[in-house]
């Protein structure tokens, strides 16, 4: 058998095709796999402060189930699962890495957690994030921040910080985030990662604790497409617990595709590697035959304003039953960022400000909706950089809110449209951090998505690789 | 643009059932007027004949059979397992009422 203890990032699994290629050959068991995996966890979460709670016991028992039957069929099978800690879970800890809920025991688990673990994943645990999933950088926890596995100094990305880090670090094959406006493409990008951010009402967000209402997807965690792919088809479909998800049918997959560009993603902000990064995209998508077609999204620069009106409106709804009566701690307990967020939401709802703000930007998101709509009936899908920078320093952001907002300049645009994201790995910035893009589509074109990341991936060769 | 005052701060927070300190008032009052100040851009913007988008699968009233559904169900036990504070088997909250009626 080989020896999974004290593996190396020469020899850990990267995939499940991997993965479940070594069970099924006998190579090593579920148990032994755990035992790597948990070995990891313990060596380098003190230092990178990745995991909340890990669910030793669990993964162990799940393993032995695995390893009883032998068999390794189902599509997640001994596939290590972790979950952004937004995520309820059955039994175990759940805190939106918020002191409000530093001691709530879930009595259910989200949906997305029963699915991956019905599909024969191995829960390791509940990952770091922004409280209530606000933040671009993970330094809003109130457990401290995550670092970047590829450099400890920067960020890893966020909301779903330690969702990206776990998998930069080899800690968990797949995991669970969240994307409300880039909260999982972004954090994907900043750890060289595979991250999707689905049509809106293609995954169930039953058992996912709310942030903003008309705009929360659950997001997913890979290293490569072909996991991506899997990853969605187990999620995807409804469950009777959340009415917007609606079952939809694998599409066609395309032999020819349009990919579009547009000209208002290249303004000022955006930083000189990552424009040239999508330049050679671009010229890599040319040369394996897809045709790229000049676009306008002339509503643009109005996403950042629109998104940081309606979500924090939303925020302060949601975040309104954090009351301490029944369960968790006082509202006192906030951290500053979810307490400017309600106030901001109570202040743009508020009356004398309700039509020049909420109002306002509901009709102008009617815009944005419609850009994208006219780009459609062009192009297939849009290529477009994910985040305007490299990853930043921990400590660069954290005492300008609204220069941390801006982060989100490039993703938020296609929650509040609600059509589906695929972030790609594909460089190393000068600084030696990873860098990359997304490829957004119409509602309902995951497949087709995945179809043109492999298509790329192929094409430079891409392999998946972790940081320690 | 209107900035935000102080007293704008602490009705918000008011409208939010938060408590700040004096330093989050202050802290809040420069960094939310910022904020508010950037929403400004909009105005730019005809919005007269364009509907208000307040989400985007386009269902409506969609509802499940008003049945019980056993399966989903909680103990009294798991009801309360979220929270340590609990007597006889109810939520121990605090108590709303000044004197015995």
């Amino acid at each position: 058998m080989q020896d999974l203890r004290f593996m190396t990032n020469n020899n850990i699994p990267l995939t499940i095709k991997e993965t479940q290629e070594g069970l099924k050959a006998k190579k090593f068991l579920a148990v032994e796999l755990v035992d790597a995996y948990l070995e990891r966890i313990k060596k380098f979460n003190p230092e990178y402060n990745i995991f909340l709670t890990i669910t030793e016991e669990e993964a162990y028992k799940k393993a032995r189930e695995l390893d009883k039957v032998g068999l390794y069929d189902k599509p997640l099978s001994g596939v290590t699962a972790s979950y952004k800690d937004i995520f309820l879970t059955k039994n175990i800890r759940t805190t939106a890495a918020s002191k409000i809920l530093d001691n709530y025991i879930p009595a259910y688990s989200a949906t997305s957690v029963k699915k991956i673990e019905d599909a024969g994943a191995i829960p390791l645990g509940k990952l770091n994030c922004d409280a209530f999933a606000h933040g671009a950088s993970g330094e809003n926890s109130d457990y401290g921040s995550t670092k970047n596995p590829w450099n400890k100094e920067f960020v890893p990305g966020g909301s779903s910080s330690g969702s990206a880090a776990a998998l930069a670090a080899g800690m968990s094959l797949v995991s669970l985030g969240s994307d409300t406006g880039g909260s999982t493409r972004q954090p994907a990008n900043f750890c060289n990662l595979v991250g999707l951010k689905p049509t809106r009402g293609v995954i169930s967000r039953y058992g996912v604790i709310a942030m903003s209402s008309s705009i929360d997807t659950v997001g997913t965690f890979t290293h490569t497409v072909d996991d991506m792919e899997i990853m969605f088809d187990v999620l995807k479909g409804e469950d009777g617990f959340d009415g917007i998800v609606k079952n939809f049918e694998k599409p066609q997959i395309k032999e020819e595709f349009k990919l579009g560009i547009a000209k208002e993603f290249f303004k000022e902000g955006l930083d000189r590697e990552v424009e040239e990064m999508i330049e050679g995209v671009r010229k890599t998508f040319e040369s394996i035959n897809i045709e790229i077609v000049d676009i306008s999204l002339p509503h643009t620069k109005y996403a950042v304003p629109i998104y940081y009106i309606i979500q924090p409106a939303e925020v302060s709804s949601n975040l309104g039953r954090f009351d301490g009566i029944r369960y968790g701690n006082n509202r006192d307990r906030f951290g500053s960022e979810a307490k400017r967020r309600i106030m901001l939401g109570s202040y743009v709802l508020s009356s004398g400000y309700y039509d020049a703000y909420f109002d306002k930007a509901q009709r102008v998101r009617t815009k944005l909706i419609e850009d994208f709509n006219l780009a459609f009936e062009k192009v297939d899908a849009i290529l477009s950089p994910v985040s305007p920078t490299p990853p930043f320093k921990l400590g660069e952001n954290t005492n300008d809110p609204l220069k941390m907002y801006l982060e989100d300049v490039y993703t938020a645009s296609i929650n509040l449209v609600g059509v589906p994201s695929l972030a790609l790995p594909t460089m190393f910035s000068e600084g030696g951090l990873p860098i990359g893009f997304q490829l957004i589509g119409p509602n309902f074109s995951e497949h087709n998505l995945f179809e043109l990341g492999r298509r790329y991936h192929q094409e430079i060769n891409y392999k998946p690789k972790i940081a320690l | 643009m209107a900035k935000l005052t102080k007293g704008d701060v602490l009705h918000v927070a008011r409208l939010s059932n938060l408590n700040l300190t004096e330093d989050e008032l202050e802290m809040f009052t420069l960094q939310l007027s910022k904020i508010v100040d950037f929403f400004s851009e909009l105005s730019e913007i005809d919005t007269t004949n364009i509907k208000p988008t307040s989400q985007t699968t386009g269902l409506i009233n969609i509802l499940r059979d008003d049945m019980v559904m056993s399966d989903r169900m909680l103990t009294q036990n798991e009801a309360l397992s979220g929270t340590d504070n609990t007597y006889n088997g109810m939520f121990r909250v605090p108590k709303v009422l000044k004197n015995k009626i």
